[in-house]
């Protein structure tokens, strides 16, 4: 299978991997897909209290793809507001990694990451 | 030709560079140098064809295809009578089960194969089941190989053949064929085995082992890709409804102008196989071991798929837990090793050979299969370790569940949302 | 001096061919394969699978690639999904002995009879199959094809055409001749033997493959591809389309042939030439010496060195009285006496003079009047 350049450069220079502390009230954890299926995205957002997003971090297991998905989203989410971050679409990062069809469902997960953390932050600030 | 082999050591193949080492040697394997060379006057100087029963051109052709006819025959302890040429081991898997199938269906109409048996013979038995077939898929235990009670509980009186293959693609198992091919032969019903995977690896014999029919491939070893074989006994008689009619070649069974120079490169690669298969076989034995050991003593979690003592010298199927696959392919990307079958590669369904040994889907998606061959030296083993120790590292560095593993949380308590 | 003029059996390897074979075998790689050396491998299938469909005017992705021609017309009859088939009397056996053939007569000059193709086409209202060769490989007699095709398709039957020994000797053009499907073998147009393709006109077409197994061929044949044969064939089928474009050496060949004619008949008053008066093959002649055995020319003439034929090369084993010959009514001692000469990209003039000087030294052995001037010559 051909991979991007930007895909290749992502896999092979990962932006912004590793962990937030999990317990921390201004961290939200979003954790989608399945071991089962071929991929596992942990993405992570420190929310700012004037509602910023200023830190993203993430660990992904699956493909190429998906591990570039992850990290194209904690570049774009890192300054954005909350609902900026959450109106993040799957066809913008598959078009601005060039995915093929095969790899879609990669960037359909990614979106979910941003959206499961998004929705742990506003759970735990209740 | 024994004497000229002898004088004839192995050659070394000189990797471009930045080629990647290849270690993929069940999907193909490079034609072997010596094969080329004898190929290649058949194309220019000496191009009869084989049928042309008129002039010298037409003579010498059907000479050197009838003397590589009887180089394959040799390697199984065939006739050569008994080897029918055919485009390779997918048309003889097909022209085996079908052929059988369709001559006896008036007397019986059940086949038995196996679950993890190239997608060929899966492909051509659920084909037949559409035509009315009853089909037996045995399963495999944990280790790959199939359990001989099951396999004699299966056959019945309607039983026309039983297909197992020798050795399997994606896990190098070998199951045991000699047994099989007594309780068959006790029993009488036929037995089919595919040996593509097999020829030329391990010892085979068609009388010892009591196997009325058998599926051959030339490149899968070193030969040239388009060609392979059947072999079909005679004594007692199996007999065929040919796939492709026409000009009564093969004995009738399989027409079409036989391609010389591949008839030609197949015979020599076997001829080849015959004379080093013992001392290949320790040599890989010995680099298998390598790459094994080098893997275990720096990579902890990682599994061997399949029975690691019968076992083609030249296979690995490992499994590098909470690493996918695909991503350890891309960060392996100067290695040419293959994830899953070479035939489903597209597809993002993990390998039913894996599942089929009980593997959970994510173990099976973080496999790996090493093909070891004729031209693997120890530096690209040593290579392969370094390049593979690297990127799972790197890769578990960024896993999710490596992170858990190391926590000491069990991922099979997470409720995961599939998708 | 040795003359090989049976090119219509197999024709030797072209040089830039064998160095396309070649380059293919000594590179590893499964074209199934992601990694680079397997996308090398397909990227040479590929490219063979363009150069085969610019040959005929075709898609690259009707392309079907084989282990030749007998396995090509194997598909298409069994992958058409017909149970009607009307293929003409000359067809090659793998299409005439396929099973649930009706045949077309030909006539006397070897060209299928359409009148009777059209009665047979209403006489049943099941969908059939018609399968009519370009070109006939015992007498290089031109079928009617196209005509074939139009009243193949108006009584809703899908036409069938095995251009095995016409392609890279005329222009085979698929939309012009109509056909669904479409048969060519490497080896007769100076590529490898052991690969061929079947070209449909309608890439969509769901063709029901005979082989089961890996999903290759976009499921229409299973197997591992032929890599280095395929690159072969693509080789040919690039020179093959270059060489019908151009004329040449296609012209070349057409006036040896034709002089081989004029001299035999000039040689040998009683001399017939089979379909001598019907459009054929630029390279081939039937020639038929009444009252003396083909077998025991092609005998006499392999003791000089020169390779012809008697009968079509496929019967292996056995050299039956031709079919072909006998489809189309000529007398026992034409059809017994007839004998194939046929010529190649790399025939040259001096090979039709021994073969001239040997063939008419035999039949004035055998008691013939022979010309002296031929003799001479």
């Amino acid at each position: 299978m051909a991979y991007s350049d930007k895909v290749i450069d992502h896999y092979e220079h990962p932006r912004n991997v590793g962990a937030l502390d999990k317990d921390d009230g201004s961290v939200g954890t979003g954790l989608v897909g399945a071991p089962a299926c071929g991929d596992v995205m942990k993405l992570q957002i420190k929310v700012s209290p004037e509602g910023i997003i200023e830190d993203a971090k993430f660990k992904t297991f699956g493909c190429g793809s998906a591990i570039a998905s992850s990290s194209l989203v904690t570049e774009w989410v890192k300054g954005k507001t909350l609902d900026e971050a959450a109106s993040i679409k799957n066809t913008d990062i598959a078009q601005e990694l060039a995915l093929p069809p095969v790899k879609i469902h990669c960037s359909v997960l990614a979106e979910d990451a941003i959206k499961a953390a998004i929705a742990d932050y506003k759970k735990k600030s209740g | 030709m024994t004497a000229a082999l002898s004088t004839k050591a192995c050659p070394t193949l000189t990797r471009p560079a930045g080629a990647p080492v290849y270690l993929d040697y069940q999907a193909t394997t490079p034609c072997d140098p010596r094969v080329v060379e004898t190929m290649l006057p058949w194309f220019t100087e000496k191009f009869g064809n084989p049928h042309s029963r008129n002039h010298r051109y037409g003579w010498e052709a059907e000479e050197a295809v009838e003397k590589a006819r009887e180089q394959i025959a040799e390697l199984i302890g065939a006739d050569a009578k008994e080897i029918i040429f055919t485009s390779g081991a997918t048309e003889s898997n097909n022209l085996a089960l079908k052929g059988v199938a369709h001559f006896y269906r008036e007397k019986k109409n059940h086949i038995i194969t196996v679950v993890t048996e190239h997608k060929c013979v899966l492909d051509t038995c659920r084909h037949l089941e559409q035509e009315g077939f009853k089909v037996t898929y045995l399963p495999v235990q944990a280790n790959g190989l199939i359990d001989m009670s099951e396999l004699e509980a299966a056959i019945t009186d309607q039983t026309a053949i039983v297909s197992v293959m020798t050795v399997n693609n994606e896990i190098g198992v070998i199951q045991p064929v000699a047994e099989i091919g007594a309780l068959c032969r006790k029993r009488g019903v036929f037995f089919h085995t595919d040996c593509a995977q097999a020829v030329g690896k391990v010892p085979l014999d068609v009388n010892a082992m009591n196997i009325d029919l058998m599926s051959i491939s030339a490149h899968k070893l070193y030969g040239p890709k388009g060609i392979g074989a059947l072999y079909v006994r005679r004594r007692p008689r199996v007999r065929l409804v040919p796939m492709i009619n026409g000009g009564g070649q093969e004995r009738g069974m399989r027409s079409g102008t036989l391609a010389t120079p591949l008839c030609v490169g197949f015979g020599e690669a076997c001829a080849i196989a015959k004379a080093e298969m013992a001392s290949e076989s320790e040599r890989l034995m010995g680099l298998r071991n390598r790459l094994l050991g080098g893997l275990r003593q720096r990579l902890p979690e990682i599994y061997v798929n399949g029975d690691l003592d019968s076992r083609v010298p030249g296979n690995l199927n490992i499994s590098f837990a909470f690493v996918e696959g695909e991503g350890l392919m891309m960060g392996v990307k100067d290695l040419a090793v293959s994830s899953g079958s070479a035939c489903t590669s597209a597809s993002l369904e993990p390998s039913y050979v894996l599942r089929a040994l009980g593997l959970d889907a994510e173990m099976a998606h973080t496999s790996l299969r090493f093909g070891l061959g004729r031209f693997t030296t120890g530096e690209d083993i040593d290579f392969a370790i370094d390049h593979i120790v690297q990127a799972v590292e790197h890769l578990r560095s960024m896993s999710p569940l490596w992170d858990m593993h190391l926590e000491g949380i069990d991922i099979k308590s997470i409720e995961w949302a599939e998708h | 001096m040795a003359a090989y003029l049976d090119y219509n059996a197999g024709a030797p390897t072209r040089p830039e061919v064998a160095a396309a074979v070649a380059e293919a075998l000594a590179a590893p790689g499964n074209p199934s394969s992601v990694h680079g050396p397997g996308r090398a491998a397909r990227h040479r299938v590929e490219q063979a699978r363009a150069q085969v469909a610019a040959l005929v005017g075709a898609d690259p992705a009707a392309v079907v690639f084989t282990s030749g021609g007998t396995e090509a017309n194997a598909l298409a009859l069994a992958g058409s999904g017909r149970r009607r088939r009307i293929v003409s009397a000359v067809e090659h056996p793998s299409v005439l002995d396929a099973g649930l053939a009706e045949a077309i007569p030909v006539d006397a000059g070897g060209v299928v009879d359409l009148a009777a193709l059209a009665a047979m086409l209403v006489a049943s209202d099941e969908p059939a199959l018609v399968s009519v060769m370009l070109a006939n490989n015992e007498t290089g007699a031109i079928q009617p094809v196209a005509e074939a095709a139009r009243l193949a398709h108006a009584h809703g039957a899908l036409l069938h055409c095995d251009a095995a020994q016409a392609a890279g000797r005329i222009t085979v053009d698929l939309t012009a001749l109509g056909a669904d499907f479409l048969t060519l073998s490497a080896h007769k147009m100076g590529g490898p033997a052991g690969v061929g393709a079947l070209v449909l006109a309608d890439g969509g077409f769901p063709l029901a493959p005979i082989l089961q197994g890996g999903g290759q061929e976009r499921r229409r044949r299973a197997g591992t591809e032929n890599v280095a044969g395929i690159a072969g064939m693509g080789a040919a089928a690039g020179i093959a389309r270059d060489d019908v474009a151009r004329g040449h050496p296609i012209s070349d060949l057409r006036e040896m042939r034709d002089r081989l004619e004029r001299q035999a008949l000039k040689s040998v008053s009683e001399c017939v030439i089979v379909s001598g008066s019907v459009s054929r093959l630029p390279n081939t002649t039937c020639l038929a010496l009444p009252g003396l055995a083909g077998q025991t020319q092609v005998m006499a003439l392999d003791l000089a060195g020169i390779a012809v034929s008697a009968g079509a090369a496929c019967s292996s084993g056995k050299v039956a009285d031709s079919r072909v010959l006998a489809a189309m009514g000529l007398a026992p001692e034409i059809r017994g006496s007839a004998i194939r000469v046929s010529l190649g990209w790399a025939s040259r003039p001096e090979d039709v003079d021994a073969f001239l000087a040997a063939w008419a030294e035999l039949a004035r052995r055998k008691g013939f009047d022979v010309a002296e001037a031929v003799l001479a010559a």
